[in-house]
C-alpha cells in the first residue's frame, strides 16, 4: 500500500494569517450576480480586506437591505451571521443589532437605490448617530434587480440602456455624508481594487460611521454609452485623491513611500493611515476643504476617489449614550431586574 | 331634590389647557384616595397644547368601582366656552360650582341643580399681582374650596402639598396659603354639599399609577435594554416613562454607565426596524406606538414573523382611522395588529386591563417574545395608558429569571448539536438559533424575510415553503398555552347569557355585572387577556346561547377574530359597541345589555 502525502498548497493566499485564517475562510457562497457585475469585485476585495486585517469571520455581523447588492452579503463571510433585512431599512436594524452588542464588527452593505432612494433617511440617520460600522454603498447608478430603472445617483443626463435621458439631478452621497456628519468618508472603484482593499480595511478599523461610495457598474443594464457609471467612464474620469495604506500596531510596516508626499494619520485604535498623496495639498482631516473640493471636481467632470475625510477621534452612538462595555445581549436576570425590594419602595412612592 | 351621596358620586372639572388645572386636580383626587376612598380619574384632553377645553372627571366610589360611571354630580365649571354643555351634563339634583367674581345671566343656570358659587378671581387678584400666580393659585383656591364643601380634611392637603413641592420647599407655605384662602372663603360663605368624602380605609396597599408609566417599569423588570420610539400620543409617555426607571435603576452607581440603550428614531420604521435588529443580535428590545405607527411598522412586523425574530411593541390605542382622533380611547387597532403585514401572518396581542397588568405583561412579553422569537403586542389604550389608575400593588418573584428561549450556545453546537436555524427540533414550532458571535466555525445562518429551508437556505421550492408556513402555525398554537388565559366571573345564578370583554372595558363592565344582577338579569363574563384565543374562550361561547361582545371600537374587531379564529357562528356574538372617544361607562354596558336582554330574553330565560 503506497501512501501518498496531500499536496502541500503552495498558494500564497492560502497561508494562514496572523488568527489562523486562510482566504477561502472568508469566502462564501458561490454568486448568483451576472457574470462581471460590480458587486462581485467588492465581494472580493472585503474577503481580502478581513484577510489581511486579521478578523475572525464570526465577529463580524454583516447587514443589507435588498437589491442585487444587498444581496451580496451570503457571497462573502460565510462563517458571519449575515441580514438581508427589507428594502432600504438596513441602517436602523444594523443600529438596533450595534446596540444590543457593542462586541462586533459592524459591515452594512446596500445599494444606490437601497439607500439614495428609499433608504436615503435611514442612511442618514444612521450616519449622524455615529454608528460604529462600515457602510458600503454598491454604486451601479441603476436598480439593477428589478431591472434598470433610474436611481437616485443615476447622473442629470446620463442615459439607460433603453436610451432614456435622466433628468434628474442626483444624489451624491459621499457629499451628503460628509454633510451629515460621518467620520470616515471613502469613494472607491470596484475595478479599482488597490485602492478599494485599503479603504475597507482603514474603514472596518474606523470607530463610529465610516461611510464608502463604491461605483460598481451594472454590466447588465449599466454598463453603455452614456452611463456616467460605466467602468470605461469611470476608468477616464476618476481622479484619486491619494492612496492608502493600512497599517496595524503588530505587523511591519512595508509601505512604499517614495511616490509623492505622504501623510500619517493615526485613529484611536493605533492603526495608522499612511496616505499616499496624488492631489497636492489634499487634507483628509478637513472636513469643510473636502465638501468643496469634491463640488468643484464635479463641475470638472471627475469623480474623486480616495478617503476623502477623517476624524481619527472619532466617538461613537454608544459613547454618546452612556452605555455600558459589557454587550447589551450578554446582561442577565440579576444585571436587568431590579428585583422585588426596589419594587416595594416603588408601590410606596405611589399611593 | 339634590343628591345626598358618601363617598360615591362624580366631580368633573371643565377646564382650559395649559392654565395649569392639572396639578390642582391631580392632588384633588390623591386627598381622596388619602382619606381611604377609591377614585378612578379620567383625563378628557384635546389635540392641543393651549387654550382649548380639558376635562378631568373623577369618579369617587367607595365601593370600588373603578369604571366610568357615566353622568356628573358636581361640575366645577371653570370654562366660560364650554358652559352650556358642561351645565347640561349635571344629574338632575347635581350641584354646579363656578367662579362668581363675574355675574353669569340666570338662563345660565338650570333650576333643577344647586348653584354654588365663589369669586376665585376677586379673591385672586386682591391676593396676588402677577398673573401667573392668579392663574396658578386660582386653582389650588378652588380645591380649597371644594375640600370644604365635600368634608375633606385639611391636614390631608397639607400634607400632599408639602410632598409634592418637597424638592422646592419655598412653594410649600405659599401653596398652603392659598389652598387656606378657599377654605376659609367656603367656611364663611357657603354650605357643606350633599355629596360628602368621609375617611374610610378601602384604598388598602393599592397604588395609583398610569398604565404607560406601568408598562415602563414593566419593561425594566422584563429585562429590554433597547427602546427605539417615534413620538406619538398617547404612547410618548411609556418611552419617558422607561427612560425615568432606567436612570433610577440601571445606571451602575460606580461606573455610571447605563445598562439600556433609548434611541429617538427618526420614525416608526426606523424604531421597529431597531428593534428587529437588536432582537436579532439577543438584546431584548422594544418600541412604543400608536396606530399610525402601526401601519408604517407593517413591512418590518412581517420580516420579524418570517425571519422570527423577537420584538415587542406596546400599542396604545387611540381615536383611529388616519389621524382620528389622536387624544381620544379606543380599542380599534386590534386586527390590524393580529394580522399585521402582507402574506399569511399572525401576532400575539397581549390584553391587559389595568396598569397592573400593564406592568405584568409588560414584563411578560419580552419572555414571550424570546420564547416564540416573534413580535409580541402589548395593546394599551389611552384611556388606561394616560390616566392614573387605582390597582394592585405590583409584585416581583424574586426566584424568576429572564427566559431567553431556546438558544443555541457554542458549548452545545461543540458538543454536535445539530443546528438547523428553521428546524422544528422538539415539536412545538420553536426552533433553536445562535447569536452573531458565537462560534468561530458552527451555528452562523444567513437571516432573510424571502423563503428557505430548515438550514436557512435559500428555497422557492414550494414544500419547503409549506413546510415552514405550517410550523409557524404550530408556533401559534404553542403561543395559546403561554399566553394569560381567559378570567371567567360567574354570574350570581347559571345563565345561558355571556359577555365577552377584555383591556380597559374591564373596570366598567364589572360594575355594569352588578347592576344588571341587580335587575336579575344574569351574565357569565370572560375577560379575554390575549390572542391567540386559548380553548377556554371558545368552551365559554359553546356554554352560551348568546355573547354579548363588548368592545371600544366601530367595527367588532374582537368579535371578528373570534369567527376567523374560532369559526364562531356570528349570530351567537352579539357586538356591544361603544367608540366616541371617551371611555366606556358602565351606565352603557348595563343600558345595552338590559335592551338586547329585555322581556322577550328574560321569558326565554324563566323557561
Ligand atoms: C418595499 C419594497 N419596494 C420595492 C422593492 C423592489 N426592489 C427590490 S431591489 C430594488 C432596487 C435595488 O436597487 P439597488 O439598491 O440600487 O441595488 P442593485 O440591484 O442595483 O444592486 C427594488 C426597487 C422591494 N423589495 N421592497
Ligand atoms: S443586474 Fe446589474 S447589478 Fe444586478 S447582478 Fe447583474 S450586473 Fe450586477
Amino acid at each position: 500500500m503506497t501512501y501518498i502525502a496531500k499536496p502541500k498548497f503552495a498558494h500564497p493566499s492560502l497561508q494562514p494569517n496572523a488568527v489562523g485564517y486562510t482566504r477561502r475562510d472568508y469566502e462564501g457562497r458561490v454568486s448568483t450576480l451576472c457574470a462581471g457585475c460590480g458587486h462581485d469585485s467588492i465581494s472580493a476585495a472585503i474577503v481580502q480586506a478581513c484577510f489581511e486585517l486579521d478578523l475572525e469571520p464570526h465577529r463580524l455581523a454583516k447587514l443589507s437591505g435588498i437589491g442585487c447588492s444587498s444581496k451580496t452579503p451570503d457571497y462573502f463571510l460565510g462563517a458571519s451571521h449575515g441580514f438581508n433585512t427589507v428594502h432600504g431599512r438596513m441602517p436602523s436594524v444594523l443600529t438596533g443589532a450595534n446596540l444590543a452588542n457593542r462586541s462586533l464588527v459592524y459591515l452594512g452593505v446596500s445599494g444606490d437605490g437601497d439607500s439614495a432612494s428609499i433608504g436615503l433617511g435611514q442612511f442618514a440617520h444612521s450616519i449622524r448617530r455615529g454608528v460604529n460600522m462600515t457602510y458600503i454603498v454598491e454604486n451601479n447608478g441603476v436598480y439593477g434587480l428589478t431591472k434598470g430603472q433610474f436611481s437616485a445617483t443615476s447622473d442629470k443626463g446620463s442615459k439607460s440602456k433603453k436610451g432614456v435621458v435622466n433628468h434628474d439631478s442626483a444624489i451624491d452621497m459621499v457629499s451628503l455624508a460628509l454633510q451629515l456628519g460621518a467620520t470616515f468618508v471613502a469613494r472607491s472603484f470596484s475595478g479599482d481594487k488597490a485602492q478599494l482593499v485599503p479603504l475597507i480595511k482603514a474603514a472596518l478599523r474606523h470607530k463610529g460611521a465610516a461611510f464608502i461610495d463604491t461605483i460598481s457598474p451594472c454590466i447588465a443594464f449599466n454598463n453603455h454609452a452614456g452611463s456616467t457609471k460605466s467602468f470605461d467612464w469611470v476608468r477616464e474620469h476618476n481622479e484619486a485623491v491619494n492612496r492608502l495604506d493600512v497599517m496595524i500596531g503588530r505587523s511591519p510596516i512595508t509601505a512604499d513611500y517614495s511616490e509623492g508626499s505622504t501623510v500619517q494619520v493615526e485613529q484611536h485604535d493605533g492603526t495608522v493611515l499612511t496616505l499616499r498623496k496624488l492631489a497636492a495639498d489634499y487634507d483628509p482631516t478637513d472636513r469643510i476643504r473636502a465638501m468643496g473640493f469634491l463640488q468643484e471636481r464635479a463641475a470638472a467632470g471627475e469623480v474623486v476617489t480616495g478617503l476623502l475625510y477623517v476624524d481619527p477621534e472619532a466617538e461613537d452612538l454608544h459613547d454618546a449614550l452612556g452605555t455600558t462595555r459589557t454587550p447589551l445581549n450578554e446582561l442577565n436576570t440579576a444585571d436587568l431586574t431590579p428585583g422585588s425590594a426596589a419594587l416595594s419602595d416603588i408601590n410606596a412612592s405611589l399611593r | 331634590m339634590p343628591i345626598t351621596a358618601v363617598n360615591d358620586f362624580v366631580v368633573k372639572f371643565a377646564n382650559v389647557n395649559g392654565s395649569g388645572s392639572a396639578s390642582a386636580n391631580g392632588l384633588f383626587v390623591k386627598s381622596i384616595l388619602r382619606s381611604g376612598v377609591p377614585v378612578a380619574a379620567r383625563n378628557i384632553f384635546p389635540s392641543n397644547i393651549q387654550g382649548l377645553p380639558t376635562w378631568y372627571e373623577v369618579r369617587v366610589s367607595g365601593e370600588g368601582w373603578m369604571g366610568r360611571r357615566g353622568g356628573v354630580d358636581l361640575m366645577v365649571a371653570m370654562n366660560p366656552q364650554t358652559w352650556d354643555k358642561d351645565v347640561a351634563e349635571i344629574e338632575p339634583g347635581g350641584y354646579l360650582f363656578y367662579d362668581s367674581t363675574r355675574p353669569m345671566p340666570a338662563d345660565k343656570f338650570r333650576s333643577d341643580i344647586t348653584v354654588i358659587g365663589a369669586p376665585l378671581q376677586r379673591i385672586c387678584n386682591t391676593a396676588y399681582s402677577d398673573p401667573r400666580q392668579r392663574q396658578l393659585f386660582k386653582n389650588i383656591i378652588y380645591i380649597g374650596v371644594l375640600a370644604y364643601l365635600l368634608g375633606i380634611e385639611n391636614t390631608v392637603i397639607e400634607t400632599l402639598l408639602a410632598e409634592q413641592f418637597a424638592t422646592k420647599p419655598k412653594l410649600i407655605p405659599a401653596n398652603i396659603e392659598a389652598f387656606h384662602m378657599g377654605v376659609t372663603y367656603a367656611r364663611e360663605n357657603l354650605k357643606p354639599l350633599g355629596l360628602q368624602v368621609k375617611t374610610a380605609d378601602a384604598v388598602g396597599d393599592r397604588i395609583f399609577i398610569e398604565g404607560n408609566d406601568a408598562a415602563g417599569l414593566g419593561a425594566v423588570y422584563g429585562g429590554a435594554t433597547v427602546c427605539a420610539w417615534y413620538p406619538i400620543t398617547p404612547s410618548t409617555s411609556l418611552a419617558e416613562s422607561f427612560t425615568n426607571w432606567c436612570q433610577k435603576l440601571r445606571v451602575d452607581k460606580e461606573t455610571g454607565e447605563s445598562k439600556f440603550a433609548i434611541v429617538q428614531a427618526e420614525d416608526e420604521i426606523a424604531s421597529i426596524g431597531m428593534v428587529v435588529g437588536a432582537g436579532w443580535n439577543g438584546a431584548r428590545a422594544f418600541t412604543c406606538t400608536s396606530g399610525p405607527g402601526i401601519s408604517l411598522m407593517q413591512e418590518f412586523i412581517g420580516l420579524s414573523y418570517f425571519a422570527e425574530i423577537p420584538a415587542v411593541i406596546f400599542d396604545v390605542q387611540r381615536g383611529g382611522p388616519s389621524t382620528g382622533m389622536p387624544t381620544r380611547t379606543q380599542q380599534s387597532d386590534i386586527l390590524s395588529a393580529a394580522y399585521a403585514s402582507h402574506g399569511d401572518t399572525k401576532h400575539v396581542l397581549l390584553l391587559p386591563r389595568d396598569p397592573g397588568e400593564c406592568f405584568e405583561f409588560g414584563a411578560m412579553a419580552f419572555d414571550l417574545a424570546d420564547r416564540l422569537q416573534t413580535t409580541i403586542f402589548v395593546m394599551l389604550d389611552l384611556d388606561m395608558g394616560m390616566n392614573e389608575w387605582l390597582t394592585e400593588p405590583f409584585k416581583w418573584d424574586d426566584a424568576k429569571q429572564l427566559d431567553r428561549g431556546k438558544i443555541m450556545t457554542a458549548e452545545m453546537l461543540d458538543a454536535g448539536r445539530d443546528f438547523g436555524r428553521y428546524l422544528d427540533v422538539d415539536g412545538d414550532g420553536v426552533p433553536f438559533r445562535t447569536y452573531p458571535g458565537t462560534h468561530p466555525s458552527k451555528g452562523a445562518y444567513f437571516t432573510r424575510g424571502t423563503s428557505r429551508d430548515r438550514y436557512a437556505r435559500y428555497s422557492e421550492e414550494g414544500a419547503v415553503y409549506v413546510d415552514n408556513m405550517e410550523r409557524l402555525l404550530r408556533k401559534f398554537e404553542t403561543a395559546k398555552s403561554l399566553v394569560p388565559q381567559p378570567i371567567e366571573a360567574k354570574a350570581g345564578k347559571p345563565t345561558r347569557f355571556g359577555v365577552i370583554h377584555y383591556g380597559s372595558t374591564g373596570p366598567a363592565m364589572d360594575e355594569a355585572m352588578a347592576a344588571l344582577e341587580a335587575q336579575g338579569l344574569y351574565v357569565d363574563a370572560l375577560r379575554i387577556r390575549a390572542f391567540p384565543f386559548p380553548g377556554e374562550v371558545f368552551d365559554f361561547i359553546e356554554r352560551h346561547d348568546l355573547v354579548f361582545v363588548i368592545e371600544q371600537n366601530r367595527d367588532a374587531q374582537l368579535r371578528t377574530l373570534l369567527m376567523a379564529e374560532g369559526g364562531v357562528d356570528p349570530a351567537r356574538l352579539v357586538k356591544i359597541l361603544h367608540y366616541e372617544g371617551a371611555p366606556i361607562t358602565a351606565r352603557f354596558i348595563t343600558k345595552e345589555i338590559t335592551a338586547l336582554m329585555g322581556a322577550p330574553v328574560q321569558s326565554e330565560m324563566a323557561k
